[in-house]
């Protein structure tokens, strides 16, 4: 016997929660305990008196599985409401990533011209290195991270992803 | 305010029982221990709660359990920090899965020194975080009460469950200005009556079926009696049989003309198979367990599915239906009796499925060949049946073939009258749960059906029931092997059978004698109805050693991995061993 592995597809949840200890180990602990996967995952305070964080999260899974997933993400008493980014419509994700690279000579010039061709700024910059700030979707990071390995790269720090519906009206 | 008429301060153990007061609660099953002494203190200065001391922390979840299912309240824990909380999470777990209302107090240590490692530290929160509906760390004595009051709400609203409240034992004993209360939190909005699109559309689709069913769970009973009722009522309306799942027997009554048995792994054979051929199916208040479904993808092929559900999580989450309906059962059935009714919609001729119906009954799934010489386990069950059903006994079970046999051949025709551990399958549940029942129907009946094996695993709670003078009957269909782990290895493992032979037994009325119960031994066919009258009898706790046969299976079987229409009926059919896709389903 094996193990049958299943067609997956990739999903951005948003996750409105209270911000209160132990809700972030609430979820993310659900998606193990539960063998859900998780991409990434990001959260931050997003209300003025500090009662409500926003948790993005991406995951994969066959679409009952995903289904699954906000059934039980709702089912937590913390979780208010969970939007499914990729199935609501047009929406914008982005991610900012943290790149140093260090390298002399024609090296360190390539870096430089490709962080430009990618717009993303310098913030930090030595005689032999520079920390480049990325913004954008993952698949940019992703491509833009791959050609800094070949001028240098020595680490990197991705925030993972946020985001918002298009249009005039909140999720 | 002035100084005059400030509010007088209260410790948090005093805010806590205040508030259980306040929350209806009377009785409390725990254990005393260092991180819970002030609570214990403010609890000896109220006598308005009674405290049932258990043996064990274990014991006062299951004893919970036992007294929220058979009375309908929440069942209220109270154990220490440390290993009290972790001896209580099989009961946490338990309930979680089995949707039973519980409020677990856990001591812990103060709330300086958490996370230091100190003594009786465990990380209660964490530890329980994934086998409970909600859990708090409560960190201020003023949050002490607001907090309690939405635990009982979670606990006992929507789909009911455990609730943990970890409080430091500084918490318990620092004071706070009693009139501190926070807003009353509306996050937790369960869902209550369906939407009447949906409703007409399930009552036209019932009302049009050729071969209905339905199919209902546990759900039924936690909506209350009222629920119960409506099942009776939509059941006659509709004219269509009517099955349950292990955690639903007794919401329709087994004397009712539609009632088929329990269905799943082992339900009758009629129940499995108007499943698997029915046209509308509608699943009242269950969920799909896989002890239910068999194999998935040959669950019901050519039905249409109707799913009534108060936790949207269950409705899709292994079988797709056609139609869910999110809303308490109970509500959901009135409405369809509403409209059946407005619409004056008549029950179809459904002849030939009560023919193709009264033809699967003919087989006689639960037969077995009885004997005269040794007593059959099924035959022990009818006899406690026979002696016992015009008292309205309240049956709790530890987990195995005894606890499949109880639900085949002893019928329900209430609900909260049949208390087992269905989802986690917690051997060890039926004794403290009969000790819970009992506290909660002093004058029930309450009878533990044991099976050997199990009934060692909570065997310390035979001292509670004496203590309490509690006179619950333990009914142990002794067979001497753990018999559901013996039927699966002579019919997985061809007959090997590893670890599964009950030795070095205590004799049993001996231990009842010890523990001040009586004991009572029984292995004679011929003498089983007087020694059953003489349990019955007795007025105190008896122990009843029934000696039965020792290589009886239960059947009728789905076995793992099998569809409906695959049941073994009986022992001849089987083949001694299985696939590994089989092997590796539970």
């Amino acid at each position: 016997m094996h193990i049958k592995q299943e067609l997956t597809e990739r999903h951005v949840l948003t996750l409105t929660v209270d911000n209160e200890a132990g809700t972030l180990a609430r979820i993310a602990g659900m998606f193990t305990s539960r063998g859900y996967n998780i991409d990434s995952l990001t959260v931050a305070d997003i209300s003025e008196d500090h009662t409500t964080s926003r948790i993005t999260i991406v995951t994969r899974g066959p679409p009952p599985v995903i289904d699954q997933i906000i059934a039980q993400c709702e089912r937590l008493i913390p979780v208010h409401k969970v939007t499914d980014l990729t199935e609501a419509g047009p929406h914008v994700e982005r991610e900012l990533a943290l790149v140093k690279v260090r390298g002399t000579g024609d090296q360190r010039v390539e870096a430089m011209r490709l962080a430009d061709i990618y717009r993303a700024r310098v913030i930090d910059a030595t005689v032999n290195s520079f920390i480049f700030e990325i913004t954008g979707g993952p698949d940019k990071i992703d491509t833009f991270v791959a050609l800094m390995r070949e001028v240098g790269l020595v680490e990197v720090g991705r925030t993972g992803i946020v985001g918002l519906m298009r249009g005039a009206e909140g999720s | 305010m002035s100084e005059d008429f400030a509010v007088p301060e209260k410790s948090g153990a005093e805010i806590l029982i205040d508030t259980l007061i306040e929350q209806g609660v009377d009785t409390v099953f725990g254990y005393p221990g260092g991180a819970v002494l002030p609570i214990y203190d403010a609890l000896f200065q109220h006598k308005k709660i009674r405290h049932v001391l258990v043996r064990h922390e274990a014991g006062a979840a299951h004893a919970a359990e036992g007294y929220a299912r058979s009375t309908g309240k929440p069942g209220v824990v109270l154990v220490t920090s440390g290993p009290g909380a972790t001896n209580a999470v099989t009961g946490i777990a338990d309930a979680f899965m089995d949707s039973i209302p519980l409020i677990v107090l856990t001591g812990q240590v103060a709330t300086n020194l958490i996370g230091s490692d100190a003594f009786q530290e465990a990380d209660t929160v964490g530890i329980t975080r994934h086998c409970s509906k909600h859990n708090y760390l409560v960190k201020d004595p003023a949050d002490l009460a607001s907090t309690v009051r939405e635990a009982f709400a979670i606990a006992t609203k929507g789909r009911p469950g455990p609730v943990v409240i970890d409080i430091p034992k500084n918490v318990q004993v620092a004071t706070t200005s009693t009139d501190v209360k926070r807003a009353t939190s509306s996050r937790f909005n369960p869902a209550g009556e369906a939407d009447y699109a949906e409703i007409n559309r399930a009552v036209e689709l019932l009302a049009n079926a050729k071969a209905p069913i339905l199919y209902t769970g546990g759900g039924v009973i936690n909506s209350g009696p009222d629920a119960s009722a409506a099942l009776r009522e939509l059941a006659e309306l509709c004219g269509a049989p009517v099955t349950s799942t292990l955690m639903g027997l007794g919401a329709y009554p087994a004397s009712g003309d539609a009632w088929l048995g329990m269905l799943g792994m082992h339900g009758t054979y009629e129940a499995n198979m108007a499943m698997n051929q029915c046209d509308v199916m509608l699943c009242l208040g269950a969920r799909f367990d896989d002890r239910v479904t068999g194999r998935l993808d040959a669950f019901s092929p050519d039905s249409i599915k109707i799913h009534i559900d108060i936790d949207r999580s269950s409705i899709n989450k292994t079988v797709r239906v056609d139609l869910p309906i999110v809303a308490d059962v109970g509500a959901a059935m009135r409405q369809m009796i509403e409209v059946w009714k407005g619409r004056k919609y008549k029950a179809a001729a459904l002849d030939d499925w009560w023919a193709r119906i009264k033809g699967w009954r003919a087989v006689d799934c639960l037969s077995y060949a009885d004997s005269t010489q040794e007593i059959m386990p099924q035959y022990a069950i009818e006899r406690l049946f026979a002696a016992t059903k015009d008292k309205s006994p309240i049956i709790t079970t530890e987990v195995g073939q005894h606890q499949m046999w109880a639900a085949q051949h002893f019928h329900f025709d209430a609900p909260n009258k049949w208390l087992t551990s269905g989802g986690l399958g917690t051997m060890g549940y039926g004794l403290p749960a009969a000790v819970g029942a009992q506290m909660g129907n002093p004058d029930a009946l309450v009878i533990d059906i044991a099976g050997e094996a199990s009934i060692q695993m909570n065997i310390q709670e035979m001292a509670t029931a004496t203590q309490y003078r509690l006179p619950v009957k333990v009914f142990i269909l002794n067979n001497e092997w753990m018999g559901m782990v013996r039927q699966w290895q002579e019919l997985t493992y061809e007959s090997r059978f590893s670890e599964s032979y009950s030795d070095s037994l205590p004799d049993f009325v001996a231990l009842a004698e010890a523990y001040g119960w009586k004991g009572i031994r029984c292995s004679d066919p011929a003498k089983l109805d007087e020694a059953i009258a003489e349990m019955l009898a007795y007025d105190g706790p008896v122990m009843f050693d029934c000696r039965v046969h020792k290589t009886s299976n239960c059947f009728p079987m789905i076995p793992s991995g099998a569809a409906h229409t695959d049941m073994i009926l009986h022992s001849d059919e089987v083949s001694g061993t299985m696939d590994d896709e089989a092997k590796a389903l539970v």
